[in-house]
């Protein structure tokens, strides 16, 4: 009986202080913690939430999930597995890496126009981020004439079709004599970028705890001060995923840049568009998969906002 | 207060110019083109005429305008219809972000990309003939791609996420407790769900029905690289009309259409939400 006490008691120790006692250190609860949400409502509502989650999982619901994913997947998984077959016939033939070493070497121009969509989404990335933390920045904290202007106007561009986008920017540009090149790409982009790290940002202030200003300011910090050691660090995450978010869906862009791009400004959706239009030629199966993959980690890096934009989309 | 005033245009102005620049002008440019006359090589001569307005009404732009309708209501349907067990399924998960991430992955590839898995997997020398042929089923190729069928797989492929989202986060709010009480007191099922969780989440369906119907009902590449000749949409006709056959016009005066349609989707938007918050705080 004491020795049971005994060690009872010497693995009790052991356990509290253990390394890996605290939930958010262990390796196992770091792996499945990327995928898990934080508890919210009531009890009651919890309660439920649980007695619903922890019902058969082989529901119908479940069923149509399952099968809905299957078809988001397919085309993927299709043309992934295309990209690693030696021939241009969409039948299995043998394993070869023949596509992925033209896509690598022999694709001056993809390349090319890779670095041009690099630039083009980095630099729209940032001048929307900049405009948009300080625009949520104001409609969050002040009260001023045009406040509802803004927030209408900055969500209209979410809505609209790319077309009709596309088109107006490119008769605005030519009204104005301005030639097509970089300049109207990138602003073509930052405006469909702006409404996306505009809602990301003000999303995050919302949540923010307003006496941590006023503890700042009481210590003696000045407007200035307080923004860019108080505020911009504590909504930094949101600021990068801003702009995480805004360089992929410049990347991704195709008709609003098919619109507003000149001769000698091809990006890299363009660039796929004229491969898809113009002959296929199986280096694109490779380049899909490269893609994907990119994606998979943008995804990942935003894991945890996903459900933030999930609701804002 | 003033000095307030004065800061808080400092933070929000650089925005709202941008906006007013590169957004609302062109819009209103587009407008007022829609209301001049075509120049003889593109552009617009500056004199008033409603002939645009007139065109639209012709029997072609017609049946365009309503077979790109019915399309894009199939499409929605279709999504709606799918998306709701999706997102109900999401929302009940112990895996929520990991679905979340599963739907996020072909949402965010490349449009083309996906586009071109869809051509390789339809097409006439594609992976389902090959497959089929294979299996002896077939002798010639079927003619699965450059269809308006094609065109609504497609579309709805591109869509569903679309849809998935904003009923997800619908029901992942919703109080799972009614939906017990409604069992409790004797509803079956399928009248639980009907009587308690949907009018719950209207607003939720209202956002995926115009996030998924507005960019269907503008989509271009979709038709033009997988669909044939009884399948070219309005956003076609719009791009031929800016690029090939340069009548500005009468591009101007479809899309004032699409952006009064888009528009008044968003302030229904609004509205309902607005007025569900509202019900929601007289409960609370």
């Amino acid at each position: 009986m004491e020795s049971i006490n005994y060690r009872e008691e010497k693995k009790h120790p052991a356990a509290v202080h253990g390394k890996y006692r605290s939930a958010s250190n262990s390796p196992y609860r770091k792996l499945t913690g990327w995928f898990k949400k934080k508890k919210k409502g009531t009890e009651a509502s919890r309660h439920a939430r649980r007695a619903y989650k922890n019902l058969p999982q082989v529901s119908f619901s479940m069923t149509v999930l399952v099968l809905t994913l299957i078809f988001l997947f397919l085309p993927l998984i299709v043309i992934t597995v295309f990209s690693f077959n030696s021939g241009k016939a969409l039948v299995w033939n043998s394993f070869s890496l023949e596509w992925y070493y033209k896509l690598f070497f022999h694709s001056e121009r993809l390349w090319h126009s890779f670095i041009n969509s690099l630039i083009v989404a980095f630099v729209s990335a940032f001048i929307a981020v900049v405009m948009g933390t300080f625009a949520a920045l104001g409609v969050q904290w002040y009260r001023f004439r045009g406040r509802a202007y803004i927030q209408t106007v900055s969500l209209l561009p979410m809505v609209l079709p790319e077309v009709v986008i596309g088109m107006s920017m490119l008769i605005f540009f030519s009204a104005l004599n301005i030639p097509l090149g970089f300049f109207t790409i990138i602003s073509a982009h930052i405006t469909f970028c702006l409404p996306f790290v505009f809602l990301l940002v003000l999303a995050r202030l919302e949540e923010f705890d307003f006496s941590i200003i006023e503890a700042s300011r009481d210590l003696g910090a000045t407007e200035g001060q307080t923004l860019f050691k108080v505020i911009l660090p504590a909504i930094f995450p949101a600021i990068l995923s801003g702009f995480l978010m805004a360089v992929t869906l410049s990347l991704e862009d195709f008709v609003i840049t098919f619109f507003v791009s000149g001769p000698g400004t091809t990006t890299l959706p363009l660039y796929v568009f004229s491969m898809v239009r113009y002959g296929i030629s199986p280096v694109i199966n490779a380049l899909s998969f490269v893609m994907i993959l990119g994606t998979m980690f943008i995804a990942f890096m935003l894991r945890n906002l996903l459900k933030g934009i999930a609701a804002s989309s | 207060m003033k000095r307030k005033e004065v800061r808080s245009l400092f933070y929000s102005f650089p925005m709202g110019a941008w906006f007013t620049v590169f957004f609302v002008v062109p819009l209103l440019i587009i407008a007022s083109y829609s209301f001049m006359k075509k120049g003889l090589y593109g552009g617009v001569v500056f004199e008033r005429s409603f002939y645009a307005y007139v065109q639209l009404w012709s029997a072609d732009y017609g049946i365009l305008f309503f077979r790109t309708l019915w399309i894009s209501v199939l499409v929605t349907f279709l999504c709606i219809v799918i998306a709701l067990p999706a997102g109900y399924a999401i929302a009940r998960s112990k895996h929520q972000l990991f679905f979340l991430f599963l739907i996020v992955i072909p949402f965010w590839t490349n449009s083309l990309i996906r586009i071109n898995a869809w051509i390789a997997i339809l097409g006439n020398q594609g992976f389902l003939n090959s497959l089929f042929k294979r299996l002896h089923l077939i002798t010639h190729s079927l003619p699965l791609l450059y269809s308006r069928t094609s065109v609504i797989l497609v579309l709805l492929y591109m869509s569903l996420p679309y849809a998935i989202f904003p009923i997800f986060s619908a029901i992942d709010k919703f109080d799972f407790s009614l939906l017990e009480a409604a069992r409790d007191l004797g509803a079956g099922k399928t009248q639980s769900i009907m009587v308690i969780l949907l009018p719950n989440i209207r607003a939720g369906i209202i956002t995926a029905i115009i996030f998924t119907f507005i960019p269907v009902f503008g989509s271009y590449t979709v038709p033009l690289l997988v669909g044939g000749k009884g399948s070219y949409m309005l956003g076609n006709l719009i791009v031929d009309q800016v690029t090939k056959i340069r009548n500005w016009p009468l591009a101007s005066a479809f899309s004032v259409l699409i952006t009064a349609f888009s528009t008044m989707c968003v302030i229904w938007m609004m509205y309902i939400s607005i007025k569900q918050e509202k019900k929601q705080k007289r409960k609370g």
